[in-house]
């Protein structure tokens, strides 16, 4: 009796298709129009409108940040050849004071030796006018005493 | 002596029993309806109710209800593929629906209380004829895919490395509806049987581990379900190179 019911007597069992089957089928693909603009379309409107606007923002936040890195790196660059241009500018100041300085060394070395050559030269033609002068009454005296010695005789 | 008492027992589960709808010459499984009713309507009410008010940022039920449309977008993306997932996704989404809506429905509201004049309230997804008709909609499926994605190029697949694979295919096309209404259907009807019987048995403690593990079997047949569909028709838009 009870496999009868079991294995589909001519009345119910467990295997006994009729037309449920096709009304069923039918019911399924209504259900599938109704949850699809009550629940999947609406659904993924939204969502897909929110990853959108994610991913939007994402992709601009991206360019942003791009930016900003070859901004900053721009003013690096403009910062380095800044302190090149500082250096170099030092370094040329430098060097101008150092010539300015060397000249007016030299200008003041050869002034010194100018006035110094002309002080010896004076020097020496005092020199030679003293000794000349001296050899002079030297000569004078030399003559003198001749004279005097010749005139005693 | 005991295994009589267990006929018996069997016999108080009314299985295989119906309650008939005769409308002209047609007769109908009444209670299969009637439960699919309740539940595809508190289905629809639970989903008119989170989709009312929808916002960007998602609150309560319109939370749920986004969660469970990204699951089922993956099922169908990872399965159909890229290209046409968008024109299956609702169709994969409902048969998953109303599989696991079913399956739980059936497990967790008391039917039993519900006296009817014959047969008994149960999971829809119980009756042959409701997994039988889930699976013939599945073969139309990918049959409607593969022709109207590829057209005639469809039927290469049927001897796609080698046309010895022919019989096979075509055994397949019998093969799928078949172990995907049967499984379903065994499933669930199993579960239903053992713990009606365990009730039966032990009405106190000993039925509500089964009960929990019927749940989970539930939740898996319907994910089983709606992935193999959509594995099917994956399987009939793939391009063969």
């Amino acid at each position: 009796m009870l496999a009868f019911n079991f294995f589909g007597a001519t009345e119910g069992g467990l295997f006994d298709i009729n037309a449920t089957l096709p009304l069923m089928a039918i019911q399924v693909v209504a259900l599938t129009y109704i949850l699809n603009s009550l629940f999947f379309k609406p659904v993924g409107n939204v969502v897909e409108k929110r990853e959108k606007f994610v991913s939007n923002n994402i992709i601009e936040a991206k360019n942003k940040l791009s930016e900003v890195k070859k901004l900053e790196a721009d003013l690096l660059t403009q910062l380095q050849s800044a302190r090149t241009e500082a250096q170099r500018i030092v370094s040329e100041a430098e060097n101008e004071s150092d010539k300015l300085y060397k000249e007016a060394l030299d200008l003041a070395n050869n002034e010194a030796n100018a006035s110094k050559e002309k002080a010896r030269l004076e020097i020496e033609s005092q020199t030679n006018a003293a000794r000349d002068q001296l050899s002079k009454q030297a000569d004078d005296l030399s003559e003198l005493i001749v004279n005097r010695l010749i005139l005693e005789k | 002596m005991f295994f009589n008492s267990l006929l018996t027992n069997f016999a108080a589960l009314e299985v295989g029993q119906h309650l008939y709808w005769q409308i002209g010459n047609i007769r109908l499984h009444g209670q299969v309806f009637l439960t699919s009713w309740i539940l595809l309507g508190a289905l629809l009410v639970f989903i008119s109710l989170g989709t009312k008010k929808m916002e960007n940022d998602p609150k309560g039920l319109q939370n749920l209800l986004e969660f469970l449309w990204d699951y089922i977008r993956d099922l169908a993306r990872t399965q159909i593929g890229e290209k046409v997932y968008r024109d299956w996704m609702p169709f994969i989404g409902t048969l998953f629906l109303f599989v696991f809506v079913s399956n739980w429905g059936g497990a967790l509201i008391p039917w039993r209380l519900i006296k009817l004049p014959s047969g008994e309230l149960g999971a829809p997804t119980a009756d042959i004829n409701t997994t039988i008709a889930l699976a013939l909609l599945v073969s139309l499926s990918y049959f409607y895919a593969g022709l109207s994605n590829k057209g005639w190029r469809y039927f290469e697949y049927y001897v796609h490395p080698t046309p010895i694979m022919l019989p096979f295919k075509i055994l397949e096309d019998f093969t799928k509806p078949l172990s995907l209404s049967f499984r379903l259907f065994g499933n669930i009807l199993a579960d239903e049987l053992v713990v009606g019987v365990l009730v039966f048995l032990v009405p106190l403690i000993l039925p509500i581990p089964v009960m929990f593990l019927g749940l989970f079997t539930s939740a898996i047949q319907a994910l089983i379900f709606a992935t193999l569909a959509a594995y099917y028709i994956g399987e009939a838009v793939e391009e063969h190179h």
